[in-house]
């Protein structure tokens, strides 16, 4: 076990030196000139070839990457073009908020998600089957920008019920649980209509299988047969769809910031972009990743625990 | 051999219209890319013309207010809705459809050489994976930051995310095409590897390909809906229907339906696709059944 999670850390270790290259060869290929936007509109040549000079952006590229690289050992993720202070200072100040949201989101997801998917396989073909499958269609085909404006629209300016934006405080106070709501379920819904697709196949399947109907035919009462029996060995496809669905979260959270006025780090990576701040986009977009990779390492690892068929040894 | 493709197609369509919901989507996208195809011929209004004297004019359903001719009424800058609805579905349908095929192209291709030749397996696929780390949007994002903001610039952006995808199934099916009895008989009759690859394994994997096809178009429209959101898509003032989705947010208080209509249309166009490619999958790819 322990060798397998030091190989799978050595892999993700490459993963990002792979990750952070491409981020910063995609960046480095952008076209317009770092050195000019920092020297601003009135500098003479001469300034802003002292600004290259000074930023190192005359050295060759590979180099660039070396020092860039290096630096993100040391946890130096760079210096914002536009506030000249350092990027991860300005990440870690808000990445509370897109966590907030992200748990949040998950917390729904898998609320509404699992318990649906269940219900679904145990009733299958009945009226509510069908209702929680068209649910979950329309769920992965809607635009998660437009569902958090339309429940905006609802529950903030017509029934006045939630506020329309903001996610200021965490999720567990008074307030930020109800700043929280909406955010969460627009983006929320998505990775919850995956959850009751896979959960409902997943559901199915071992209901099928023959040591279910070996407890059935103990005479087992069915609902024990369900949480018991069946829920745990369901519960394997649920969680590789956990990890890849995380990404998509991670991605979507960019998306409900804006929707909602938050003060995430995917409201940092857009404003970056829009003022072409290379260095935070970088770095934000390489913090983003580092989530996602983290967390599918951490579903590997729970599989353990889930399934003691799995042993990595 | 003509026959044979034939066969499963034909056999793959009338399944998929055997079932009502299936048949409604495929009916609803049919006639969604012919109106939009020809919707110069059918709106005499111009997606990009302003008339401040019509702003905000409500639609169909308003008892006072309606501008004759305007029917789902204009936007803040007095432009027609439904005009813009019509051009917008050009938009997002022409970049979902392109950057599908060309993520089709090099995706297809990757993982027929990486599921058949294993020197070049780790390489492609290591780097599909390296892709696939990009969550959601994010790689699309980075691309655009780094080609700057257009309708092209996104469609290049979606493609690359579609890539990893179609090459993770195409391999997959590969790996299992290739020790069939017919790849051993063609290869013993001579046939050459482009020949086998591009001709043999490639028409048995049509069915796949697809399939994939239709899910990623779905994702591609919802993508550039979501770029165009987000201003990194199709810019001002083109009228793709996430860009309208933003504009329109600024006067939901004062006229919602600017901002239903647009996402309503979303909406239905890619719960249409996936209705068909789930339709599709259980037909043609019972073994995909969600992993796609």
């Amino acid at each position: 076990m322990l060798r397998y999670v030091l190989k799978r850390i050595g892999n993700i270790v490459i993963l990002l030196i792979g990750i952070s290259f491409i981020i910063f060869a995609s960046l480095y290929l952008a076209p317009g000139d770092p050195a000019e936007l920092v020297a601003g509109a009135n500098a003479t040549p001469d300034d802003i070839e002292r600004v290259r000079v000074f930023l190192g952006l005359d050295k060759p590229f590979l180099v660039q990457y070396w020092i860039y690289f290096t630096n993100l050992l040391q946890g130096n993720l760079g210096t914002s073009l536009v506030t000249r202070q350092p990027v991860l200072n300005e990440i870690i100040t808000r990445l509370p908020h897109t966590l907030n949201l992200a748990f949040t989101s998950m917390l729904v997801a898998v609320l509404i998600g699992i318990p649906a998917g269940i219900i679904s396989a145990i009733k299958k073909d009945s009226w509510l089957d069908n209702l929680i499958s068209t649910t979950s269609l329309a769920g992965i085909s809607v635009p998660n920008f437009w569902l958090g404006s339309m429940l905006i629209l609802l529950f903030s300016v017509v029934l006045r019920w939630l506020p329309t934006g903001g996610m200021t405080e965490p999720f567990w106070t008074s307030l930020g649980f109800k700043q929280a709501i909406l955010p969460s379920i627009a983006l929320g819904m998505s990775v919850a209509a995956s959850f009751m697709r896979v959960g409902r196949s997943a559901m199915l399947d071992v209901l099928q299988s023959d040591y279910i109907r070996t407890a059935r035919s103990k005479g087992l009462k069915y609902s024990t047969i369900v949480v018991i029996h069946a829920l745990r060995n369901a519960l394997i496809p649920i969680l590789t769809i956990f990890g890849t669905s995380f990404g998509g979260l991670l991605g979507g959270a960019i998306v409900t910031e804006q929707v909602f006025v938050i003060n995430g780090i995917g409201t940092y990576l857009l404003s970056s972009i829009n003022m072409r701040n290379y260095p935070a986009v970088q770095s934000t977009v390489l913090v983003i990743a580092f989530f996602f990779v983290f967390v599918n390492l951490l579903v590997d690892l729970l599989y353990v625990v889930v399934d003691p068929r799995i042993t990595y040894d | 051999m003509r026959k044979r493709k034939e066969n499963w197609l034909t056999k793959a369509f009338t399944n998929l219209l055997k079932n009502k919901l299936a048949t409604v989507a495929f009916f609803f996208l049919i006639i969604e890319i012919i109106i939009v195809v020809i919707a110069p011929y059918l709106t005499p209004h111009d997606p990009l013309e302003t008339n401040i004297a019509l702003k905000l004019a409500p639609g169909f359903w308003a008892s006072e207010g309606y501008v004759e001719g305007y029917y789902l009424g204009t936007d803040h800058l007095g432009r027609d809705v439904l005009t813009r609805l019509l051009y917008g579905g050009r938009i997002s349908l022409w970049v979902g459809f392109v950057s599908t095929f060309i993520g089709l192209v090099f995706g297809v291709t990757l993982g027929l050489l990486a599921g058949y030749y294993k020197q070049l397996d780790n390489i492609i696929m290591r780097f599909m994976d390296l892709l696939f780390t990009f969550p959601g949007i994010l790689l699309a994002m980075l691309i655009v930051a780094m080609l700057g903001v257009s309708t092209t610039n996104a469609m290049i952006a979606i493609s690359v995310w579609s890539i990893p995808g179609f090459a993770r199934m195409v391999r997959g099916k590969v790996l299992s095409l290739k020790e069939e009895d017919y790849v051993t008989a063609v290869r013993s009759l001579g046939a050459s590897d482009f020949r086998i690859l591009f001709l043999h394994i490639l028409k048995n994997s049509l069915p796949v390909i697809i399939v994939v096809s239709t899910m990623r178009l779905a994702s591609s429209i919802m993508s550039i809906a979501t770029l165009s959101f987000l201003g990194l898509g199709s810019p001002p003032p083109n009228p793709e229907w996430g860009a309208m989705i933003a504009t329109a947010r600024d006067y939901m208080w004062k006229q919602p339906s600017l901002i239903i209509i647009p996402g309503v249309v979303v909406m239905m166009t890619v719960i249409s696709f996936n209705i068909v490619g789930d339709k599709l999958r259980d037909v043609l790819d019972p073994s995909l059944k969600e992993n796609a």
